[in-house]
């Protein structure tokens, strides 16, 4: 499984980044990021799934690997 | 040193409190006929309580009319709420105070206080001018002097009983964060209070005075940028001075614009947030006490209030006559903007009429939504967890002193503005 940003859609409200601190991080204006390939181990699944949940502009994307 | 000569004394621009340019239509108060055709955000019954009428117009007439301010909409479902706010083609910020006043067209796309009265293209760089102070890093500077501070008003509630929390906590907070950011005195408080409510609620006040009151903020935010051209400091106001936009260093219309949108929507928005979440809290026990003995629960309960009583409602201006979702909007008809009642649609939120402190999916929109997000919304979330820590910390009981006397903000802001509370076991 594997998180995904829309950056058309980010607007850096930042609760990815509060709910899923180990899968997003911010950059210099505020928006978004994910961290490094955006895989997710079954640890974080459920971090992954808040953030999605959480995502007022639906900005993100949890995609299962096939 | 050059003489920075952007800001004379009389400088002021195409403003409401500036030359007679823009369309005033004739105001209108009293009581609402009926909410679907005739609403006004400037009535006491909506300050007492919004909810009841949106969920009525959300059920009967989800875009609501009124004739008043010169005529406007108002939408109350989530899915009209966030198409508006995305649609930035359509609907215009030139003008985000729904009021008897529309702006010239000729201030778009700056607008009076930019970003939020921007619209694209400009916005994009006006806001980006912003964002890297604003971000949770950035801010997360200001939690050690904020949580000192909460402390120190809690110290000063010694030997009483009953404290008002709107008035002697939750209000301070705010102006002292934004004071310290913008590098005014934070002595000014009180007159930023004054400010705040002659900007938000003064909206019905005859022409005449409100132009006055405006030129009282005008007046001190020119003194504030004078006293920073003569001693620049590590702060928002000298950042925005020295700023620089397409090569050029800003407009003083947009430098003090600008000041005014920091200072006016960092205030009261905040207050309100702390001072409803501390009214939920006052009037539910059981809610309290689990906050008190679970307080890891509070960042995901604090979303719950942002949601249930989301503080801010903006507005727009409709660009061109057009048939919209079934109803005919005119060119600079204003919508008013309400998230709080997009936030209670049963169509978005699950259980939308109740307070659920710990609901783990809440995609609320009280900080909007699109491209004109809070820019301050990371400041308002370090703020309200900060006061609402603290507060639990230190007054882990406390309950409403009177019902009675509790009173709302009117206008687009809506928070308590009088909370006065029964604080400690009360033996």
């Amino acid at each position: 499984m594997k998180v995904q940003i829309n950056s058309d859609r980010c607007q850096g409200h930042g609760r990815c980044y509060d709910l899923a601190s180990d899968l997003f991080g911010d950059d210099e204006e505020g928006f978004g990021q994910v961290i490094g390939d955006g895989l997710v181990s079954e640890d974080f699944e459920r971090e992954a799934r808040l953030a999605v949940a959480n995502c007022p502009e639906r900005a993100i994307d949890l995609v299962e690997e096939s | 040193m050059s003489v920075d000569e952007r800001f004379p004394r009389d400088f002021r621009e195409n403003r409401e409190d500036g030359p007679p340019v823009g369309t005033r239509n004739e105001i209108i108060t009293g009581p609402v006929s009926d909410w679907a055709t005739d609403f006004s955000h400037l009535e006491p019954e909506w300050a007492a309580d919004p909810y009841p009428i949106q969920d009525e117009l959300r059920q009967r007439c989800p875009i609501a009319h009124t004739g008043r301010f010169g005529g406007g909409w108002l939408p109350t479902r989530y899915e009209d709420v966030s198409a508006i706010a995305y649609d930035t083609e359509r609907f215009s910020s030139r003008a985000i105070v729904m009021s008897n006043f529309r702006p010239p067209k000729e201030i778009a796309p700056i607008g009076g206080s930019p970003p939020i009265s921007s619209d694209p293209p400009f916005h994009h760089d006006a806001r980006k001018l912003l964002l890297p102070a604003f971000t949770k890093t950035a801010v997360g500077r200001q939690e050690a002097a904020t949580r000192a501070f909460c402390h120190s008003l809690i110290d000063g509630f010694e030997g009483r009983d009953v404290v008002d929390a709107a008035a002697d906590y939750a209000q301070h907070i705010p102006m002292r964060v934004i004071a310290d950011m913008l590098g005014f005195p934070p002595e000014d408080g009180p007159q930023f209070r004054v400010f705040v409510e002659n900007t938000l609620e003064g909206i019905n006040l005859p022409p005449e005075e409100r132009i006055e009151r405006m030129t009282a903020l005008f007046d001190y935010l020119m003194d504030q940028v004078h006293d920073h051209l003569d001693n620049p400091r590590d702060d928002l106001t000298s950042y925005l001075i020295n700023a620089e936009l397409y090569g050029r260093k800003l407009e003083p219309s947009h430098v003090v614009g600008t000041l005014v949108l920091l200072l006016i929507a960092g205030i009261d928005t905040t207050w309100s947030a702390i001072g409803s979440s501390l009214w939920h809290l006052a009037r539910n026990p059981a809610d309290r006490e689990r906050l008190v003995t679970q307080p890891e629960l509070l960042p995901t309960a604090m979303e719950e209030f942002l949601r249930a009583y989301a503080p801010v409602t903006m507005a727009r201006l409709v660009r061109e006559d057009m048939h919209w979702r079934g109803v005919e909007m005119k060119a600079e008809d204003w919508i008013l903007l309400s998230f709080p009642a997009a936030n209670r649609d049963a169509a978005q939120f699950d259980r939308a009429g109740e307070v659920i402190i710990d609901r783990e999916v809440n995609r609320h929109a009280a900080f909007g939504l699109g491209i004109h997000r809070c820019v301050g919304s990371h400041l308002a979330r370090m703020e309200l967890r900060v006061a609402l820590e603290v507060w639990l910390e230190r007054v882990p009981e406390f309950s409403l002193a009177d019902a009675a006397v509790v009173t709302w903000s009117t206008g687009q802001i809506r928070g308590p503005r009088s909370l006065p509370l029964r604080i400690g076991t009360g033996d």
